[in-house]
């Protein structure tokens, strides 16, 4: 572990709870700009982790802990690697776009509101910098509840449904979770929830297959993965705009940041022996979101059902458990959060015009809205996966990562690229293009400025990262090579030159125990051709 | 006969809160009625004099009165939870027995009394004097849950309370005339020794255990022998309410761990058997009744029963591994800091009920809480930092109460039992968040912005505080409770 003198980590976590001291002391008016200082400043605070970041280790960096409690050994332990930080920034990016977004569209209450989107930001960010165990659990129950606040005060109609369903569903998900926690702390026997601590000890197989499926329940649910996804098209539908972004962007990041850093690392012989599973759930949710998709009218819920898919995605590169898969993982994670915040964006820009989010009361909008339908027409493209954009070189690096493992899962996951385009041009031509709606069309204005400055950042990287996707990769390579490593012992996986199946399984099992090779199904013991 | 003075130096804190409550009796008729209040204050001022005594002399474990009263850390412990929970109850009292016109001295002294029973409780190391103090803690309850006099709800309340209450104590004092045949005394060390010799297959002691289940889980609330609590709960005027729900559980159970730990140690497979069927029976029946509840009262009735079935869980994990003495200590520290921290949410809520008022009565329904975030935002949002404490969600102390007994389940190799508590646990979430819903997520109608309204006496304001700053002190920083607990813990 390196630490560095300056506890970046603890201002950048805790810095928006001193807005929300700013807010309870100022009006309603003035709680916008707080809010928008405050958020702006983290961001900016933010920088430093990533310029002083080193990219040649996997070990955490700006470590801080400090003893929370004494028995058991609970600490306040904080740090960033290759996984976390991209996903640390990205939240601290989103938040000031969340706020200038809200600036109109919040009327009511919007001290509160600014207070629960700045709580928000503290628990996501404490979430993918916590090293303990406990904290980390911490930080992921705490953020239920201004998010639960956020769907059912300021959502719309259905709201109050919404917002317990989301509740119960992701509690529910994390009944499992606290107990593995405990469960975990006794068997590694090392007195500590310290994550790295709790990583490096040694779990036997059985323990690992329950532990997985119990990290699993929190996990899938939060991403949302095929078939505990249910709750997220009411959650996005019915959140206000900042809440389906934060919700998107960042809420749904952490469930695939959570096998990352725990499944992945802790329990890699139960994750070898359940892979295939998990990968068969992807690949459903990529179908099936996509295939949802099609049929929604509601342009949220459209989206909504697109992000089931794209998560799929990110699944789908974490459980093929090689360096390509995961890189394209977090790669993916990224531009999903900053391409389908975006469309999130869009479509409450356009729904505080007409206040409908239905397809056909917000069509052809290109002749009234022109800047508009320029922005959505790149987040759209970013979302199908255009080359030149961000979403290509994630989903690429992804559906390699598949094929490595296997041709038919590459395949079916290619299918759901199609898909993507198929019902995200024909969005497209009905918004854009389609005959606008009479009743309408006095509503519709052109994009302010304020919403030109919440849309222009996050399209310059859908650009960035679609170009130049390097600074982004190099930072995660030494991480994930140190994670791609630890499954190594139990899978040996060719980076370079992909070998034949039955070559790998040679070579896996040659590194393997007999106990181990026993996990495996039959024809990959590598036992001849 | 000469009571030596070093055995009443050992029960200090019980003589002065019993004089104080004896002189409050008598000061009571010659106090002008618009100086009543000096009354209330006099018995605050009393608990926090009793506070620093038994915080200044806690330590070494010591026996009086011929081995029938001990103090140590442990009865230390639930002495100092008890002068706090009384003080909050006192000066909750204060404003609220005005708008409900039944400001009469006597309550005051009745907490007093009813104190000094809990305080006989946790203290007695013999069953008789467990049972006196039971005894004079549940008469002082009766009369206090019938304290709104004018009201039927609260007059069947007080008989309804006293009617079950008398018949748990007369279970519990048959299993104490069984035991005494069996071991020849009530003295809890006598019994160990008696149960050690017995045989573990004595059906005479058997039997006993079981009424004293039966007796203790009575005074606690658990199922299946809850059925009063419901009524009571509701009908009582809310400070009371809040007094039994908290006070007397932790008194009760404070009492029910000593008698299981220190007289039946030797059986402890037997009672942590029985009593963990009992305890998933609550964590069951509560939380799922407590869902289909639309008067708050009644919900935080069913609310403490599931609270009490979480605290069993300590409870269970002492008497599980009981040669373990490790083990079982945390069980019972875990069960110590739940209640701890149980006492200070459960004391919260009750307090917004309590001042939360529509027209001339108590704004206990569940509609009365709708858009109270328009129109109280500060008692609103400690109402949200209470639920969501009792649902045990982080960074508040209910989490940690929660967080640590599931500890001390896995630690004994129960993780099945801290899996069933955790489920229920999001179960309940459900009912808390209703009422964070109502709150927050509902517009309030016309007239209730204009009926209803906050009766928050500057006393009550207090109360509040000091609920709040300890579910979240206790929350963010709770070592000093979980340190304070594990040196106080049993054996």
């Amino acid at each position: 572990m390196s630490s560095s003198g300056f506890p970046w980590l603890t201002l950048v976590v805790f810095l928006p709870l001193l807005g929300v001291a700013a807010i309870l002391m100022v009006g309603e008016t003035l709680a916008r700009w707080v809010a928008l200082g405050v958020s702006s400043l983290v961001f900016l605070v933010s920088l430093p982790l990533w310029v002083l970041f080193d990219e040649s280790t996997p070990a955490m960096q700006f470590v801080e802990s400090h003893q929370w409690i004494a028995s058991p050994s609970i600490n306040y332990t904080v740090g960033v690697d290759g996984i976390s930080l991209p996903l640390v920034i990205l939240t601290t990016l989103l938040t000031p776009l969340c706020v200038l977004i809200s600036w109109t569209a919040i009327e009511t209450r919007v001290r509160e509101f600014m207070i629960s989107l700045l709580v928000m930001e503290t628990a996501t960010i404490g979430v993918f910098v916590a090293l303990d165990f406990v904290l980390f659990y911490v930080f992921w129950e705490t953020m239920l509840i201004p998010m639960y606040l956020l769907i059912g005060i300021w959502g719309g109609p259905n709201r109050v449904y919404a917002a317990i369903k989301f509740f119960l569903y992701t509690l529910a998900g994390s009944v499992l979770l606290l107990v593995a926690i405990i469960v975990l702390y006794f068997y590694a026997g090392k007195e500590s929830f310290d994550i790295l601590t709790l990583s490096n000890a040694e779990y036997p197989a059985w323990l690992q297959a329950w532990l997985f499926w119990a990290f699993f329940a929190a996990f899938a649910v939060k991403v949302p993965m095929f078939p505990f996804h249910t709750w997220l098209p009411d959650a996005h539908v019915e959140a206000p705009t900042a809440g389906s972004v934060m919700l998107a962007s960042v809420l749904l990041k952490l469930g695939a940041y959570g096998f990352l850093r725990f499944s992945l690392p802790m329990l890699p012989n139960a994750t070898q022996q359940f892979t295939s599973v998990v990968l068969l759930l992807s690949v459903v949710a990529i179908i099936y979101g996509a295939y949802m998709a099609f049929a929604q009218a509601d342009l949220k819920k459209l989206i909504a059902y697109s992000s089931v898919s794209h998560m799929g995605f990110v699944t789908l590169g974490i459980f093929v458990l090689n360096a390509q898969g995961i890189e394209g993982a977090i790669l993916q994670m990224v531009n999903h959060g900053i391409t389908t915040g975006a469309l999130f964006l869009c479509v409450g820009i356009v729904y505080e015009r007409t206040h409908s989010r239905e397809i056909s009361d917000n069509s052809g909008l290109a002749a009234s809205m022109p800047v508009y339908a320029t922005f959505l027409v790149i987040f759209a493209l970013s979302s199908v996966g255009l080359p030149g954009m961000n979403s290509f070189v994630g989903e690429f690096f992804v559906l390699l990562g598949a094929f490595l493992w296997s041709k038919a899962v590459a395949t079916a996951a290619a299918l759901g690229v199609i898909l993507a385009a198929a019902y995200i041009l024909w969005m497209l031509q009905r918004v854009i293009y389609g005959t606008p709606a009479q009743q309408m069309t006095s509503k519709l204005h052109d994009m302010n400025w304020r919403e030109i400055g919440t849309l222009a950042p996050l399209a310059f990287f859908v650009f960035w990262i679609g170009l130049y996707p390097k600074p982004l990769l190099d930072v995660m390579h030494a991480s994930v090579d140190h994670l791609v490593q630890k499954q190594a012992k139990v899978l040996v996986v060719d980076k370079v030159s992909p070998l034949p199946r039955w070559e790998r399984a040679r070579v896996r099992v040659q590194s393997m125990t007999p106990g181990e090779v026993s996990l495996l199904p039959r024809r990959e013991r590598g036992e001849g051709r | 006969m000469m009571i030596p003075l070093a055995d009443l130096v050992t029960i200090l804190p019980e003589l002065i809160v019993v004089s104080a409550a004896c002189l409050l009796l008598v000061l009571d008729p010659i106090t002008p009625s618009n100086k009543k209040d000096l009354l209330a204050w006099m018995s605050v001022t009393t608990l926090g004099i009793c506070f620093v005594v038994t915080a200044g002399s806690m330590g070494d474990r010591v026996f009086a009165f011929s081995d029938l009263v001990v103090v140590d850390g442990y009865a230390s412990f639930w002495k100092l939870l008890l002068y706090v929970v009384s003080g909050m109850t006192i000066l909750l009292s204060i404003g609220y027995l005005k708008e409900e016109r039944i400001d009469l001295a006597e309550f005051y002294g009745f907490v007093l009394l009813s104190l000094t029973g809990m305080m006989i409780m946790v203290s007695g190391a013999d069953l008789l004097v467990i049972y006196l103090g039971i005894e004079l803690m549940s008469i002082s309850l009766y009369i206090m849950a019938g304290f709104k006099r004018f009201e039927a709800k609260s007059i069947e309340s007080s008989a309804k309370y006293f009617i079950l209450g008398a018949f748990s104590s007369g279970l519990l004092l048959y299993g104490i005339s069984l035991i005494f045949g069996v071991a020849g005394s009530t003295r809890l060390v006598e019994i160990a020794a008696a149960v050690d010799a017995r045989g573990l297959d004595d059906s005479l002691i058997l039997i006993a255990l079981m009424l004293m289940i039966v007796g203790f889980g009575f005074k606690v609330a658990a199922v299946p022998f809850h059925m009063w609590t419901p009524d009571v709960y509701q009908g009582a005027p809310t400070s009371v309410t809040a007094f039994m729900a908290v006070a007397s559980k932790a008194a009760s159970f404070g009492a029910f761990l000593r008698v299981m730990l220190e007289g039946f140690g030797g059986m402890n497979t037997d009672w942590s058997g029985l009593i963990l069927g009992v305890c998933i029976l609550t964590l069951i029946l509560g939380n799922l009744v407590a869902i289909v509840q639309t008067n708050v009262k009644r919900m935080l009735a069913y609310s403490s029963i599931a609270h009490a079935g979480y605290a069993l869980i300590g409870l269970v994990v002492a008497g599980w591994v009981g040669t373990e003495a490790g083990v079982s200590a945390k069980g019972v520290s875990s069960m110590m800091l739940y209640l701890a921290v149980y006492s200070f949410m459960t004391l919260g809520a009750f307090s917004i009920v309590a001042i939360l008022r529509r027209g001339g009565n108590e704004g206990e329904d569940l509609d009365d809480f709708t858009g109270l975030a328009k129109r109280h935002k500060g008692a609103a949002f400690l109402m949200l930092l209470f639920m969501v404490s009792l649902a045990g969600i982080p960074p508040t102390a209910g989490f940690i109460g929660k967080f640590y007994l599931f500890m001390a389940a896995v630690n004994a190799g129960l993780t099945w039992l801290a899996v069933v508590g955790l489920i229920f646990a999001a179960v309940s979430a459900f009912y808390y968040l209703r009422i964070v819903m109502v709150m927050y997520m509902r517009e309030p109608s016309p007239d209730q912005e204009n009926e209803t309204r906050l009766a928050l006496s500057p006393t009550a304001t207090v109360v509040l505080v000091l609920a709040a700053t300890g579910v979240v002190l206790f929350g963010l920083y709770p070592w000093p409770l979980v340190s304070l607990t594990a040196t106080a813990a049993l054996p």
